[in-house]
């Protein structure tokens, strides 16, 4: 792990990377690492994350941005102008049951090709999907999903870079952190190694490849 | 009462002791304002919270403690958090006990359209299609019509969920379950007739010699 400022770390980033980002209507969202993607204005991004957050904030302030041009997510309800962007057809919205996202990406980050799942069987999430029968049972064959970088918030992290989350900001970070080539993590608090206690540690520190270092 | 209200008691009574239960947003959420004295249930939040208490006080609220609509909430003692892939876990591998969902449309087997109305509105369908796969019971908390349009139909017009059906509807003006794949009317609301009913439901409708006004 090395730690790096916010701007460094996002610099690496290229353009029409496929990023995951952490957090479930920006709650637990690194939102420095998302204003600095703004800033250098990172374009064609392909994101994979739960939603796209309403305008303004977290994901959001990429839509709005007008720098993605794929997200792979569940939920794009509250933020209005990824539904317009869609409609618009700039924007191409690959909608995944929830439960499904959240399997393909820990499939990803664990050697798996992909997971059987009855979610989605018989509705338009089929399509294109190759249906199995296992013990009686229809599933779907979901693929993995992998990304090129992983934005993780996390509550705490050591010098090592070992991850904790609190409350409902654990989301799909420890997820995604398994399923990037380059993990970058923001910390509430970094704290000196060994206070976080070894069972209490989420993402082991060998997964992390940047922490960005506070202001 | 207004028609939320009325709908949220009348599934609050579904509620028993020791069940782990899924509120969707909107009326659904509501339910968890009427949890019947004594019974303890457990509220899961699928962004990772099992034991979801109220809304807190002004200024008490934790910006990365919510649930599932992004409201800040409070978490009860003997809450536990979790990544999204427990939080599904739980869900399609049938331990959540009961989910409560809002609808767009259900059809006269119980069929569900709840995530998109295409070319107009596509909020997605985030957990919906997982709960109703894999929740234990489901029940559809809704409004009967939407903008005087029947939202019960013999056929749905919007597109599928999941190709399990609900297993109860409650409205303002019914309760309807689905016994054998026909929706099936079992309460009516208060003061309800069963004309009012059949007037504003699409769908095929068997109604019994004796249909009870519900108590909320």
């Amino acid at each position: 792990m090395q730690s790096i400022c916010v701007e460094d770390a996002v610099a690496q980033i290229p353009a029409g990377a496929t990023i995951a980002i952490g957090g479930f209507l920006a709650v637990g969202t690194p939102e420095r690492l998302v204003d600095e993607l703004v800033r250098q204005g990172k374009s064609h991004l392909t994101i994979i994350a739960n939603d796209t957050a309403r305008p303004g904030t977290g994901i959001g302030k990429l839509i709005t941005a007008r720098l993605v041009d794929r997200v792979i997510v569940s939920h794009i309800g509250l933020n209005p102008e990824t539904q317009q962007q869609m409609m618009a057809g700039t924007l191409a919205v690959e909608l995944v049951p929830q439960g499904t996202l959240a399997e393909r990406i820990r499939a990803g980050g664990y050697g798996l090709g992909g997971v059987l799942t009855p979610t989605g069987v018989g509705t338009r999430v089929e399509e294109g999907k190759q249906r199995l029968e296992v013990n009686g049972r229809v599933y779907l064959l979901e693929v993995a999903l992998q990304a090129d970088f992983a934005l993780i918030q996390a509550f705490a992290a050591d010098y090592l870079g070992n991850l904790t989350y609190v409350l409902t900001a654990r989301n799909f970070n420890p997820l995604i952190a398994m399923a990037a080539k380059t993990v970058i993590a923001c910390a509430k608090h970094i704290v000196p190694t060994g206070l976080i206690s070894p069972d209490h540690v989420v993402t082991p520190a060998p997964i992390v490849d940047y922490l960005v270092t506070n202001p | 009462m207004n028609a939320p209200t009325l709908i949220a008691r009348r599934i609050a009574r579904e509620l028993r002791s020791g069940m782990l239960v899924n509120l969707g947003i909107g009326i659904p959420t509501l339910v968890a304002n009427y949890v019947p004295e004594r019974v303890k249930v457990f509220f899961q939040s699928e962004n990772g919270l099992i034991g979801t208490g109220a809304v807190p006080e002004e200024g008490m609220a934790e910006p990365l403690l919510t649930d599932a609509g992004g409201t800040p909430v409070t978490a009860l003692p003997g809450a536990s958090t979790f990544d999204s892939a427990v939080s599904f876990g739980l869900i399609r591998g049938g331990h959540v006990d009961l989910t409560v969902l809002g609808a767009l449309q259900v059809d006269q087997a119980g069929h569900l359209a709840n995530w998109m109305i295409p070319g107009r509105m596509v909020p997605g369908m985030g957990g919906a299609m997982d709960l109703v796969c894999g929740a234990r019971r489901v029940i559809v908390a809704m409004l009967h019509t939407a903008k005087g349009e029947p939202k019960i139909v013999p056929a749905l017009t919007l597109p599928l969920t999941a190709l399990r059906t609900v297993d109860l509807v409650v409205t303002e003006l019914a309760v309807i379950a689905f016994p054998d794949g026909r929706a099936t009317l079992l309460e009516r609301g208060p003061g309800i007739s069963l004309s009012d009913i059949k007037a504003a439901t699409a769908a095929e409708l068997i109604i019994p010699d004796d249909v009870p006004e519900m108590w909320p």
